[in-house]
């Protein structure tokens, strides 16, 4: 016993170790309602909420039914203490009641067939209305790329979408495709999941009536950091995404203040895989950095936006990220500095 | 003829003994006997039980509490993707297939498979796949320093396993490996319908056979017809990996969604593939420990030829996230709630089955009723995932792992536990012991639940399955640390198993023929059987051939 | 269980003659999975007809077998002659047939050796240049592999029967045999079907 106490305690304290870091995320995260499918706030998961409900119900009811029966024949069949041995009456099987058995589980399903086959259609089956935002997704391994092809922006694990309330209707409709491996769009809150699959199109819609910020992330299994391939949804009133919108047409700003940042970002890789609009940074590999500082969190939801944790993301990903294609840049620590500083502008 | 097989071969355990290791050893690599070859099947599918309950273990260590750092990410992605293939592939498809081997000769009185050799081709092709996967830990890098263990998941969605994205050999290893092993299986199941249909002893229509009996038959009719697709969908993998084929490559129009139908055809079938044997357990283990009759025979046999007919049209269920028409969402849906109805019929028989009856909770039944009661909630989230536009929200979620845990384990392993304790005696000759039976019982049924239930409210909080690690804050910390717990209480109970059949084997009590007082043809003849199982040809008139004799005055052939 | 007798009696002759013959059995179960594995092929034919990105397309270089086909079916009738010759004990009919049968069925082979170096030298067609190429080559090829297996089965009777050794005890093994012969005579008209008239 003594022996393995110290492998014991090595198990239980190497986790809590790691705990202590998470990148400010749990604070964040904290103050965001947590993702559960039971608190809808857009039609489509509203739907989904209402035949769950139902479906859940029925299935209940069965159980309480068929596990009532379990549980009273093993008390009330049990063979008695003191039991002369004798078998008992050799039953062998009855038509009615097979019969019986049958017919009212077929029944059952015919009428949960007839729910689901609603709801399907009334969710997939949805037109695009003309006054609705379009947003192109596209997965990547492992961050989410959003375009808005009608408003001319594009971003990344933050989706910004307009609410969408009953009196103006402006449900979001999103073209979900993917640049490498299959991904799984999922925001709990707001609809149900869609897959994002290399060379095929899907689609899929929110419209969601309530302002805030909601929690999704990836729910296929994508490759190393499938777990960190977390998305936001900011839902806003319209002025606000209006103005979040002319925001994100801005160039980038130059800040004279910042030009030696500027150049190390423009001289080294970093321009293979980043746009920053209105510099020679044009990559499609990553996610674009033009207002990057419009963004709550870095890599996809894995770290809080702050000069600190973007030091030490541009320093190497893999301390915040393991795994994540962004090489270490191995620059000096001015570099670092003076590249960080030039990011932070970059509104 | 009797005679001289005897001479050639010692009958059970004392002959064996008085032999040297190394020929004892020998006597087990070549033997074709269908008991040997049950028994080696079984023990190495525990021994790839331990290996991935252990990757299981770490699995929920890592899981535990938010941001964990006891495995990096890619091992962790390993280690699900071995956990599960390995549960499936060598956990319980050679335990199933080992009690088949076992048992079908004996309850329908042959003397062997219809094909012996061909028996132990396919366990030897078994094994070998088998240490093929693990090999990958060794091999899998290949020349580019990538990667060890396959990182895929054990469903290999394309194209994440294409070269682009899987680079090394570990994929190719899963693919080699699953192909071989499946050409295993279907070895097996064409031999066991060979040897049901044309072996029988006398007397044994179809329609006397015991239900485990057919189970194994429609089991390997399954297979014979649902493992070709994915040794055929692995083997354009491996022409796309190795020659540069363009079957799932999506760069060259490819399509990713054709391997998931293709896994699927395979993939939900082998769900039913490896719960019907369990079906077979509860039909022979229920009736003997209630004293009754198993109840509508007929209704039971025809309910499981139906489940196997409806699962193999039900598997884009799997697929509903992936954008598939509301027609298609619609047929799936309902083909698969429709599976419910048979499936319901079955679990009604059973209690039919007790009601009445003389319930003796002894160990097997134990787990059998666990058994009933857990495979209900299992279908009853089946239902729920049916329902595509719920199945939106809860697919690759905890949920949906919550779910196929309580059909393999729940279910599954827990009759494989029960035809252990109910058939351990028959094969070795020795009881296993009751008291720590219990313990076993006790303890794995409350580290199941604790692991179990709680999963699926992870799910349904928005935790999706296959990730490494979890933020804090989003309210996942303390159902994950129940289910780490739960999970460790479920070692502790396997751990007793172990004790158990150690103790058993050195210094267990003595079985005699038929201990449970049953009434198939496999308690007929001495435990553990001789090599050519029975003496003399047996002639069956009903479906107990045990009972007519034991109650001569009522056989049951008065009443089928 | 009532006593049986040790030697067999004449109800046990009765019942083991009511069942089925193992090698038959057995056969048509093999016959079964191979079905589903080619299914699979051909289904991922019928998906990826017209969704190659980039020629050549079937309609380009394709022209039916026809000789190889007539071949390949008469193979089927020409083995049942001689199995059926070989029931009545005729060994030098059954070796006429056998042979014919392994002529044809290598007809079949040097003919689909010859379509594809067309195919690869000349139209510039292999498994990896497009869809098409993958997606024929896998299914005509998996198709030939089998037509080879049941060759040297064939060749391998036709040896054994040149040699001397084949009586009529072992029809029953050629019969076997010859519905593998069978089945890949029906895989090629569901192969043929495919490719050339709806894939064309």
């Amino acid at each position: 016993m003594k022996r393995w106490l110290p492998i014991l305690i090595g198990l239980v304290g190497s986790p809590i170790i790691a705990f202590a870091n998470d990148w400010g995320m749990g604070a964040s995260n904290a103050k965001i309602p947590p993702p559960t499918i039971f608190t809808p706030v857009s039609t489509p998961a509203n739907e989904i909420d209402t035949v769950a409900y139902f479906t859940i119900t029925v299935c209940a009811a069965i159980f309480v039914i068929v596990a009532g029966l379990v549980v009273y024949s093993i008390i009330r069949f049990r063979e008695p203490p003191g039991d002369d041995g004798r078998e008992p009456a050799q039953v062998y099987g009855s038509n009615p009641i097979e019969f019986a058995w049958t017919t009212v589980p077929i029944l059952i399903v015919f009428v949960l067939i007839l729910t689901t086959a609603r709801t399907i259609y009334s969710v997939q089956a949805a037109p695009r209305p003309p006054d609705s935002i379009l947003v192109h997704v596209i997965g990547h391994q492992w961050w989410w790329e959003f375009r808005y092809p009608e408003l001319g922006v594009v971003t990344a694990n933050e989706l910004h979408v307009p609410l969408s309330d009953r009196a103006h209707p402006t449900p979001t409709f999103l073209d979900l495709e993917s640049a490498d491996v299959a991904h799984s769009f999922w925001v709990p809150r707001l609809a149900g999941k869609t897959d994002v699959i290399p060379n095929r199109k899907n689609t899929m819609w929110i419209d969601p009536h309530q302002p805030g910020i909601y929690l999704g992330q990836c729910a296929e299994y994508c490759g190393t950091e499938h777990a960190l391939m977390l998305l936001r949804v900011v839902v806003e009133p319209r002025p606000d995404f209006d103005r979040w919108i002319a925001a994100q047409k801005q160039r980038a700003v130059a800040d004279a203040s910042v030009d030696h940042g500027r150049q190390i970002f423009e001289t080294t890789a970093c321009v293979n895989c980043h746009v920053v609009q209105g510099t020679a940074a044009e990559g499609r590999f990553g996610p674009d950095l033009t207002h990057l500082m419009a963004r709550e969190t870095i890599g996809a939801g894995a770290a809080m936006n702050t000069p600190d944790n973007l030091k030490t993301w541009v320093h190497d990903p893999s301390t915040i990220k393991p795994g994540a294609l962004m090489p270490a840049m191995n620059l000096s620590q001015k570099d670092l500095d003076d590249l960080v500083a030039y990011l932070v502008t970059l509104h | 003829m009797a005679g001289s097989i005897e001479q050639r071969i010692p009958l059970g355990a004392e002959g064996a003994v008085s032999l040297p290791l190394l020929d004892r050893i020998h006597q087990w690599v070549v033997t074709v006997d269908h008991k040997r070859l049950g028994l080696m099947y079984i023990a190495g599918g525990l021994v790839f039980f331990i290996v991935a309950g252990l990757q299981a273990m770490t699995i929920r260590l890592q899981l535990a509490i938010p941001n964990a750092g006891i495995v990096p990410p890619d091992m962790f992605n390993r280690l699900m993707t071995m956990h599960g293939t390995t549960m499936v592939f060598l956990v319980g498809m050679p335990i199933l297939t080992g009690f088949f081997n076992y048992l079908v000769p004996l309850m329908i009185g042959a003397r062997d498979l219809a094909f012996p050799r061909l028996n132990a081709f396919g366990f030897w092709l078994w094994l070998f796949g088998a240490l093929l996967l693990y090999f990958s830990y060794i091999g899998g890098n290949g020349l580019y320093g990538a990667g060890s263990a396959p990182d895929v998941g054990w469903f290999a969605y394309a194209p994440l396993t294409e070269r682009a994205f899987s680079r090394g050999n570990s994929t190719d290893y899963w693919i080699l490996s699953i192909f071989l092993t499946s050409v295993g299986s279907t070895a097996t199941a064409l031999n066991l319908i060979t040897t049901t249909f044309t072996m029988r002893c006398e007397g044994m229509t179809l329609r006397k056979m015991p239900v485990l009996v057919w189970m194994s038959l429609v089991v390997s009719f399954m297979i014979l017809i649902v493992l070709p697709p994915l040794s055929a969908a692995q083997v354009m993998l491996l022409l796309d990996r190795f020659v540069g084929a363009h079957f799932f490559d999506t760069q060259a129009g490819g399509s990713a969604v054709l391997w998931q139908h293709f896994f699927w055809i395979f993939g939900h079938p082998e769900v039913y593939i490896l719960v019907i044997p369990a079906f077979g357990f509860a039909s022979e283990i229920i009736p003997v420990f209630s004293r009754k009759v198993i109840f509508g025979y007929e209704v039971m046999v025809a309910a499981t030829v139906a489940i196997g007919f409806i699962s193999m049209s039900v598997w884009a269920h799997h697929m509903f996230a992936v954008g598939m028409t509301p027609a298609g969402n619609a047929f799936f849906a309902t083909s698969t709630m429709l599976v419910g109805v048979p499936t319901g019929i079955k679990i009604f028989n059973w209690i039919g089955t007790m009601w009445g009856g003389k319930i003796r909770f002894k160990v097997p039944m134990l787990f059998s009723v666990a058994f009933l009661l857990q495979f209900l909630i299992a279908g009853l989230t089946g239902i729920m995932l049916a329902v595509a536009p719920f199945d939106w929200q809860l697919t690759d979620t905890y949920f949906v792992v919550a779910h196929f845990h309580y059909v393999l384990v729940g279910a599954i392993i827990f009759m494989i536990f029960a035809a252990v304790y109910y058939w351990f005696p028959k094969a070795t000759g020795k009881m296993l012991n009751e008291h720590l039976g219990k313990w076993h019982f006790w303890l794995f049924f409350i580290g199941f639940h604790l692991t179990f239930d709680t999963m699926h409210f992870a799910g349904l909080h928005g935790m999706p399955r296959r990730i490494y690690t979890y933020q804090p804050g989003r309210g996942l910390d303390t159902l994950n640390l129940i289910e780490t717990f739960g999970a460790l209480v479920q070692a502790a109970a396997v751990l007793c198993l172990f004790v158990n059949v150690v103790r058993s084997l050195r210094s267990g009590e003595e079985a005699g023929n038929d201990p449970w007082d049953a009434w198939t043809l496999e308690w007929a003849t001495t435990s553990p059987p001789p090599a050519y199982n029975f003496v003399e040809q047996p002639v069956v008139r009903s479906r107990r051939p045990l009972w007519d004799l034991k109650h001569p005055d009522d056989p049951d052939s008065k009443y089928e | 269980m009532a006593a049986a007798p040790a030697v067999a009696n004449q109800s046990q002759i009765e019942w083991k003659g009511s069942l089925p013959e193992k090698g038959r059995v057995g056969i048509l179960l093999l016959i079964l999975t191979e079905s589903s594995f080619f299914a699979i092929f051909v289904v991922a034919y019928l998906f990826y007809i017209g969704k190659s990105l980039n020629g050549p397309y079937p309609k380009d270089v394709l022209s039916p077998p026809i000789i190889n086909t007539i071949c390949l079916l008469s193979s089927s009738i020409t083995i049942v002659f001689a199995v059926r010759a070989l029931r009545v004990g005729s060994i030098g009919t059954f070796t006429l047939w056998w042979l014919v049968t392994l002529a044809l069925g290598l007809e079949f082979m040097i003919g689909t050796g010859l379509e594809w170096q067309e195919l690869i030298y000349h139209d510039g067609l292999t498994i990896s240049t497009n869809l098409f190429g993958t997606t024929f080559f896998s299914l005509v090829g998996l198709h030939a592999l089998h037509v080879t297996i049941g060759l040297i089965l064939i060749l391998f009777v036709s040896i054994l029967t040149l040699l001397g050794y084949m009586d009529r005890r072992y029809a029953e093994r050629t019969e076997i045999l010859s519905w593998y012969w069978h089945f890949v005579d029906a895989v090629w008209v569901v192969v043929f079907t495919t490719v050339y008239v709806i894939g064309r």
